[in-house]
C-alpha cells in the first residue's frame, strides 16, 4: 500500500484521498496567509538598504547586504552624538533623547500604571460577578465588557471631549485612566472563566475552619484564580501597550507611545527602522505567548488535580 | 402562636436578610469597577452624543438675538430688534471672550460659506441706529435674507442639524429638510462602503477560519495545540507590526511584486498595485481579524460527537450529505459567535484603513478623525460617531441575546 495512504482507513477511495491531501494544502496555505506577513519581516529588519523588500544581495545570502544599522537606528535616532564612542555616556545620551526610548519609557510607564489598576479593579469585579447572588449580573456584565466592543474612534472622540473639559487631556493620568478602561474587559473575560471552574465549596470549608472572608480570599482563593488573573494582566498591559487611537487623541508629543511613534513613521518617513522595531515586538509576543501557554496548562492541571 | 411558629418565622427573615447582605456584598466588590466604567467610558460617552445634538454657543452668548430670531419668518423682512440685539450682544459676547465672535462665525460660515469674515466683523465695526441698514452698510450680504436664514438654523441649543449631515441631508431655516449638495454628500456612501467591507470580511473569515478551525478540532492534542499556537502568533502580534508586515509585502516595491517580478510572471511595467486601495484595506483586515473567527468556531467544533457523522455515514448517507446534513448545523453556534464578533468589530475598523486604505479603502471611522482632526467640525464628528455606536449597540445587543457575553473567550 502506498505510503500516502497510510493515515487513512483502508476504505478509503482515491477521492477520499485526494479531498484528504487537497484539504490539509488549504489549510495549510491558510495558516501561512497567517503567520508569513509577520514572519517576513523578521529578516527584512537586518537590510542594510532603506527598502522594504529583499535586495539581490540578500537573496544570494551575501553577508555585506546584511546589517544591524537600522537596530543601532533605534538607539540613535534623536540623540545628540549618535557618532560618539559606545560608552556609558553614550547609553545616557541615548536614553535621555532617542526618539524610540521615548516612546519606550511612556510605553511602559502607562502599560503598567493602567495595567495594575485595570487587574485590580477588574479581578475585584470579577469576583463579585461570579457569586451567585450577583444582582443584574447580565446587565452589568454587558456594560463592563462594552469598552471592547464599542469602536476604538467613539471610545477616543468621547474621551478627547470629556477629559478635555475635566482638564485630563494630554496628561499622563488620562492617557493611564482611558487605557485602563480599555484593559477591564479582558481581565474581566479571563478572571469570570477561570473563577467558573473555581469550587465554591471551598470558600465555605475555610469559613468552616474559621478564617475570615479576607484570609479564605488570599489563602484559597487568590491562588487558585491567579493564572486567569495574570492572563487577564498579560492582555490588559498587552491592549495599552499596542493602543494608539486613544493616544492619538489625548497625548501631547512628548507623551508619544511605541505605537504611536511607528503610526507616524508608516505616515510620514518610511524608514527600515520600524521593521527592526516590528522585529523586537514580534518576540516579545512570542514570549507573552508562550507564558499564556503555559499558565494554560497550569489551569489545565489544576483542574484534573481534584483533591478527595 | 407557638415557640415553633415563631422560630421558622425568625429565620426565614434571618435568611433574607442574609441573601440581602450577599447581594450587597457581591455587588459592593463590582462597585469600584462599575463606578470607574461609568466616569470614565459612559460619561465620555454621553458627552459625544450631547456634543452632536446640543450647543449652547450662540444662545448663551446672544440670548436674546435667539429668541427674536425663532420668531423671525424667513422670508419676511429682517426686525429691527433683531439687528439692535444682534450688534449689541455681538460687542458684548467680544467682551466677555475676545474668541467668541470668531466661534459663532464658524458656526454660521458651515451652514452659508463665505459668512466668516461678514459675522466677526459685527463684533468690531461701529454700528449706530437705524442697526439694519447699519449692517447692510457694513455689507451687501446683511441686506440678503442668506446669512441671517443661517444664523437662525444654528442659533437654537437644541438641534438635529449635525444629524441630518451625518446621513446627507440638510436642514432649512424655514425647518425643511433637503437632500445634501451632491459633491459634498459623502456619507451615506461612507456608511454604505463600511457596511459592504464589514460584510466582506466576513465572509472572507468564515471561508478561511472554518477550514481551519475543522483541522484544529480533527487532529491530535499535541498538533492542534501546535497549529494553535500559528493562529495565536497574529492575535497577539501588535497590529501596527501587522500593517507594517503587510506594507511591506505588498507596496510596488514590496515583496510580492519583487518576487512576481523575479519569476516573469509580471514585467516590470506591470507590477500590481496592491496597496493603498481597497484590496489593501480588505486582505490585512481579513488577516487581522481571522483569529476572532477560528476561535469561537473550534471551541464549538471541539465539542461535537464524531459519533453523530459516524452513524449518518453507516445509515447511508454520502458523505457530502453527512456534513451539510449532520456536521454542519452543529457548527452554526460558533459560526454564528465568529460571524457576529467579526462583523462588529470590522465596522469600527480605523487603524487600517487609515494606513493602508488609501483613498478608495477609507471608511466611516476614518472621516469621524478626518472632522476631528482636519475640518475640525467636532459636532458632526460626533453625530457620525453616535449613529455607528448605536448600531454597534444593536449588534451588541443581538450578540448578547444570541450568544451570550459569557461566552465571549479569548484565547
Amino acid at each position: 500500500m502506498a505510503s500516502f495512504r497510510s493515515s487513512l482507513p483502508v476504505y478509503a477511495t482515491t477521492l477520499d484521498v485526494v479531498w484528504h491531501y487537497a484539504f490539509r494544502t488549504i489549510c495549510g496555505a491558510i495558516l501561512v496567509f497567517l503567520v508569513a506577513p509577520i514572519l517576513v519581516i523578521i529578516p527584512l529588519s537586518f537590510n542594510a538598504e532603506s527598502f522594504f523588500s529583499f535586495t539581490s544581495g540578500m537573496v544570494s545570502l551575501k553577508p555585506e547586504a546584511y546589517s544591524l544599522k537600522w537596530y543601532r537606528d533605534i538607539f540613535t535616532n534623536g540623540m545628540g552624538a549618535p557618532e560618539a564612542a559606545f560608552g556609558w555616556s553614550w547609553l545616557v545620551d541615548s536614553w535621555r533623547h532617542g526618539q524610540w526610548m521615548l516612546a519606550l519609557r511612556n510605553s511602559v510607564v502607562v502599560g503598567v500604571a493602567s495595567t495594575l489598576v485595570a487587574t485590580a479593579l477588574g479581578t475585584l469585579a470579577s469576583v463579585g460577578l461570579s457569586r451567585p447572588e450577583m444582582p443584574f449580573r447580565g446587565l452589568i456584565m454587558g456594560l463592563l465588557i462594552s469598552p471592547m466592543i464599542v469602536p476604538i474612534i467613539i471610545t477616543a472622540t468621547g474621551l478627547f471631549f470629556f477629559f478635555s473639559s475635566v482638564g485630563l487631556a494630554q496628561t499622563y493620568l488620562g492617557l493611564i485612566l482611558a487605557h485602563a478602561l480599555l484593559g477591564t474587559p479582558f481581565v474581566v473575560i479571563t478572571v469570570t472563566a477561570t473563577l467558573t471552574s473555581f469550587d465554591r465549596s471551598l470558600m465555605r470549608a475555610a469559613a468552616n475552619l474559621g478564617a475570615s472572608p479576607l484570609r479564605a480570599f488570599f489563602s484559597v482563593q487568590a491562588p487558585l484564580i491567579l493564572p486567569g488573573v495574570i492572563s487577564g494582566a498579560l492582555f490588559a498591559f498587552v491592549t495599552s501597550f499596542d493602543e494608539v487611537v486613544v493616544v492619538l487623541f489625548l497625548a501631547e508629543p512628548d507623551q508619544r507611545t511605541i505605537p504611536r511613534q511607528m503610526w507616524s513613521g508608516l505616515r510620514e518617513q518610511v524608514s527600515p527602522t520600524i521593521l527592526a522595531v516590528a522585529t523586537i515586538l514580534v518576540l516579545i509576543s512570542l514570549a507573552m505567548l508562550g507564558s499564556l501557554e503555559m499558565l494554560r496548562r497550569r489551569v489545565e492541571r489544576l483542574k484534573t488535580e481534584t483533591p478527595i | 402562636m407557638t415557640a415553633v411558629e415563631l422560630g421558622t418565622e425568625g429565620l426565614e427573615r434571618r435568611l433574607a436578610r442574609a441573601e440581602r447582605r450577599g447581594k450587597l456584598r457581591a455587588f459592593l466588590l463590582v462597585a469600584p469597577l462599575l463606578a470607574f466604567v461609568l466616569l470614565s467610558f459612559a460619561m465620555p460617552i454621553l458627552t459625544l452624543v450631547r456634543q452632536a445634538a446640543y450647543n449652547t454657543l450662540v444662545s448663551a452668548n446672544l440670548p436674546e438675538t435667539t429668541a427674536l430670531i425663532a420668531d423671525w419668518k424667513v422670508d419676511a423682512p429682517v426686525p429691527e430688534p433683531l439687528c439692535e440685539a444682534l450688534v449689541r450682544e455681538m460687542h458684548a459676547a467680544k467682551e466677555v471672550d475676545p474668541a467668541i465672535p470668531s466661534r459663532i462665525a464658524t458656526f454660521v460660515n458651515r451652514e452659508r460659506a463665505g459668512s466668516l469674515s461678514r459675522v466677526k466683523q459685527v463684533a468690531n465695526a461701529d454700528i449706530k441706529a437705524p442697526y439694519c441698514a447699519g449692517l447692510a452698510a457694513l455689507h451687501d450680504d446683511w441686506a440678503q435674507p442668506d446669512i441671517w436664514r443661517a444664523l437662525k438654523i444654528v442659533a437654537p441649543s437644541f438641534s438635529p442639524r449635525f444629524f441630518l449631515q451625518a446621513l446627507d441631508f440638510r436642514l432649512q431655516a424655514d425647518g425643511s429638510i433637503r437632500s445634501q449638495d451632491s459633491n459634498e454628500a459623502l456619507h451615506l456612501m461612507l456608511f454604505r462602503r463600511t457596511l459592504l467591507v464589514a460584510a466582506g470580511v466576513t465572509l472572507a473569515c468564515a471561508l478561511l477560519g472554518f477550514p481551519v478551525a475543522y483541522l484544529l478540532a480533527h487532529v491530535s492534542l499535541r498538533v492542534s495545540n501546535m497549529l494553535l499556537i500559528i493562529v495565536l502568533l497574529p492575535f497577539w502580534t501588535s497590529l501596527l507590526v501587522r500593517t507594517t508586515a503587510w506594507i511591506a509585502l505588498l507596496q510596488q516595491n514590496g515583496v510580492v511584486n519583487d518576487t512576481l517580478v523575479a519569476l516573469h510572471i509580471i514585467g516590470e511595467k506591470g507590477r500590481l498595485e496592491m496597496m493603498y486601495n481597497m484590496f489593501a484595506t480588505l486582505v490585512v483586515m481579513t488577516h487581522v481579524l481571522l483569529p476572532f473567527m477560528i476561535l469561537p468556531l473550534f471551541s464549538v467544533m471541539k465539542g461535537i460527537n464524531p459519533n453523530f457523522t459516524r452513524a449518518a455515514l453507516s445509515l447511508g448517507a454520502t458523505p457530502s450529505t453527512a456534513f451539510w446534513k449532520v456536521y454542519f448545523p452543529q457548527t452554526i453556534p460558533g459560526l454564528g459567535a465568529g460571524c457576529l464578533l467579526v462583523f462588529i468589530l470590522a465596522v469600527g475598523y480605523y487603524i487600517t484603513p487609515a494606513l493602508v486604505g488609501g483613498q478608495s479603502g477609507q471608511l466611516i471611522s476614518n472621516i469621524i478623525a478626518f472632522h476631528m482632526q482636519k475640518t475640525l467640525n467636532w459636532p458632526l464628528a460626533a453625530a457620525i460617531g453616535t449613529i455607528l455606536l448605536a448600531g454597534v449597540l444593536l449588534l451588541y445587543w443581538l450578540y448578547s441575546r444570541l450568544v451570550g457575553i459569557d461566552k465571549m473567550k479569548l484565547g
